[in-house]
């Protein structure tokens, strides 16, 4: 690593001092706020509130509903993370290989990336609505009588459907970006030593794309966390209260519709928790596998 | 191991560009080919349509009497190795060496064995366990060698793989791999640019040009009788003198120089003459000579290139450095030491004057032990 000298030893403070202070107004501040207040049992209306020890966590980690809305993000997250992989490298592995129309193919899939989460939400609302939607009639012709905002599985179903669908471009892009960033002449070499298409990609392609595949799992896992918050909200808001949602929309219904906001602090706080969890366990164990050029 | 026949291919690109047009080469069995030109003149196509990495436009390949061209590359029983050595760099170099072989499921213990016996060949034993990017250049060619020896294939592809690596390892591996050649005796073709490279390692050449074969012959052949003008200024270092003169009779008129051949050369008129600069001699006194200007000297060490002028014409003269260089002198040549093109198409013209008995003249190519 190159040293930097500065005429000044204050001058590299001063330099990241905006970067520390939006990390720092945002991110700090907030979740020590949320800490704090997940101590305390606030007044719904603002006056004043009352210390109430470990006993949000214990409500929360206690409460069947809580666990019953756990049990469903960790489904929700591995289906979501897995599937938008899954399809990303398939259609990025497709892609790379098609030569004619390639550009327009390729803009096709990524277009869809361009949608704002909400309005993916809304569409894929529509694309599920019980009247108009055409999935649900085409669900309709193999007797699958679909309810997406009143069958539990049904919605647990379209949301996955819309988050999936809403991920795969820009796992696409990537992908395809990592394929093609593979030598020409590597894979000559494996085509040449390896009969199987299937097995050159399992013992080349694969793990030549591991940085980025890391990467992305890493992404994924987040976006299917987090932010599936607007296509959850579009899916199941003003619905009949038996809907699947995942934790962060619970934090924020119990925090905002619920005016509990130490619970919802509580929440947030093992939330955090549970990220600062994987990520530790993704970059010590996962990424030792990952071979970096 | 095999011999390769390649019968009439030709490459054509969509787009009707023609690559490689209408290719002849039979390879014996054991050979070492070197197809040799300048960059575009589709020796890497031609290669790689025998790998199976193009497809044929036209024409046919066999390898061991078996034609190949619908069969995967990895089906065609050969090894390639390439410019980059495109080695695989999420493995060991164990395992870049037996990648081919687990894929064909060779048994473990063969696998182990035939990996030691080329590491052992090619001195790699101790970075078997070592990554690709934890070696040097020589190396990393090293084990590009040795993934193509352990395959024990049909037959060697070679694509311009030593044009990576500084000029003094270039000349060390390219020994190495004449000498690995004749000792596992695989047919092997094999492409460069490098026209010095491809006279150290051919039994016989193949000069190509736009697509198209301008000669096949064993080094020295080609060196001594270039079929074209081309194959002339491409092969030697420098290349050969091309210039213009006219025949009358057995005599030759060369810028101000009248030289007596002594016989008639079955053409007359205007001729392309071809003189390789280590065949002139400084010649003193002015009779039957060519008078030479000289422009500049390059000192090789060993012996100097002088460049100048014989009448309105550039030169070429290999000589020795120990001879003192006057200002202005003159040039001699052996006459059987002419070679005589012809002007319009640039083929070589055979006459009876020729130094024959120094080579032999049927390109047959030499059996290897």
């Amino acid at each position: 690593m190159k040293r930097v000298q500065f005429s000044s030893p204050f001058l590299p403070y001063l330099f990241i001092a905006p970067q520390m202070a939006i990390i720092f107004v945002f991110f700090y501040w907030p979740s020590v706020q949320a800490i704090q207040s997940s101590f305390f049992l606030e007044d719904p209306f603002g006056f004043g509130s009352t210390f109430v020890g470990l006993s949000n966590y214990s409500d929360a980690l206690g409460s069947v509903q809580y666990q019953a809305i756990a049990r469903f993000t960790v489904v929700f997250t591995a289906l979501v993370t897995f599937l938008s992989l899954g399809i990303g490298v398939l259609l990025a592995v497709k892609a790379d290989t098609v030569l004619k129309g390639s550009a327009t193919y390729k803009t096709l899939l990524i277009w869809v990336y361009a949608i704002a989460p909400p309005v993916a939400g809304l569409m894929g609302m529509m694309f599920f609505d019980q009247h108009i939607g055409p999935l649900v009639k085409f669900a309709a012709l193999f007797g699958w009588d679909m309810k997406v905002g009143l069958n539990y599985y049904d919605t647990a179903f379209a949301m996955i459907a819309v988050s999936v669908w809403k991920q795969i471009p820009y796992n696409f892009i990537f992908i395809l970006s990592g394929l093609q960033s593979i030598p020409v002449s590597v894979r000559e070499a494996a085509a040449i030593d390896c009969r199987s298409g299937f097995r050159r990609f399992w013992t080349m392609t694969l793990p030549l794309l591991a940085p980025t595949a890391f990467f992305l799992l890493i992404i994924n896992m987040t976006y299917a966390l987090f932010d599936t918050f607007g296509v959850i909200d579009v899916m199941v808001k003003d619905k009949a209260a038996n809907n699947p949602i995942t934790l962060v929309y619970k934090v924020y219904m119990d925090g905002f519709r619920g005016n509990d906001l130490g619970g919802s602090s509580a929440q947030s706080v093992i939330l955090m928790i549970v990220v600062f969890v994987l990520t530790i366990f993704q970059f010590r164990f996962i990424e030792r596998r990952v071979h970096y050029n | 191991m095999a011999s390769i026949d390649i019968r009439d291919v030709s490459k054509i690109y969509n787009g009707g560009v023609t690559a490689v047009s209408d290719v002849n080469i039979d390879i014996v069995d054991g050979e070492f080919i070197v197809l040799v030109g300048p960059s575009g003149c589709g020796k890497s196509t031609l290669l790689r349509m025998v790998a199976g990495l193009e497809t044929i436009s036209r024409g046919e390949v066999t390898i061991g009497g078996r034609t190949v061209n619908d069969i995967d590359p990895a089906d065609r029983d050969i090894a390639m190795v390439f410019q980059n050595y495109a080695l695989y760099p999420h493995m060991t170099v164990y395992e870049n060496l037996a990648y081919g072989l687990k894929n064909r499921r060779t048994p473990k213990a063969e696998i182990d064995a035939r990996v030691a016996e080329a590491a052992r060949m090619l001195e790699l034993q101790p970075y078997l366990e070592r990554k690709p990017r934890a070696l040097s250049g020589g190396q990393r060619q090293r084990v590009a060698m040795g993934r193509a020896i352990v395959r024990k294939p049909s037959a060697f592809l070679f694509d311009e793989p030593l044009s990576n690596l500084d000029a003094k390892l270039r000349v060390s591996m390219r020994g190495e791999i004449k000498r690995l050649q004749r000792r596992v005796g695989t047919t092997s073709l094999y492409v460069t640019h490098d026209q010095l490279e491809a006279m150290t390692l051919a039994d016989r050449l193949v000069v190509l040009s736009g697509g198209r074969i301008e000669q096949i012959g064993r080094p020295l052949d080609v060196y001594h009788r270039p079929a074209t003008t081309f194959v002339a200024s491409f092969i030697g270092s420098p290349a050969m003198n091309l210039v213009s003169g006219e025949l009358h009779g057995s005599k030759l008129a060369l810028g101000p120089a009248l030289i007596d051949l002594g016989t008639n050369v079955p053409t007359q008129g205007a001729v392309t003459v071809g003189l390789r600069a280590e065949d002139l001699r400084l010649h003193a006194d002015a009779e039957g000579s060519l008078p030479f200007r000289i422009d500049y000297v390059e000192e090789l060490g060993s012996q100097r290139l002088v460049h100048g002028m014989v009448g309105d014409q550039a030169m070429v003269a290999a000589l020795s450095s120990e001879i003192p260089l006057p200002e202005t002198t003159s040039l001699s040549i052996a006459p059987s030491r002419l070679h005589f093109f012809d002007t319009a198409s640039g083929q070589r013209i055979d006459w009876s004057g020729e130094a024959v008995g120094q080579v032999t003249v049927t390109a047959a190519p030499e059996a290897v032990a």
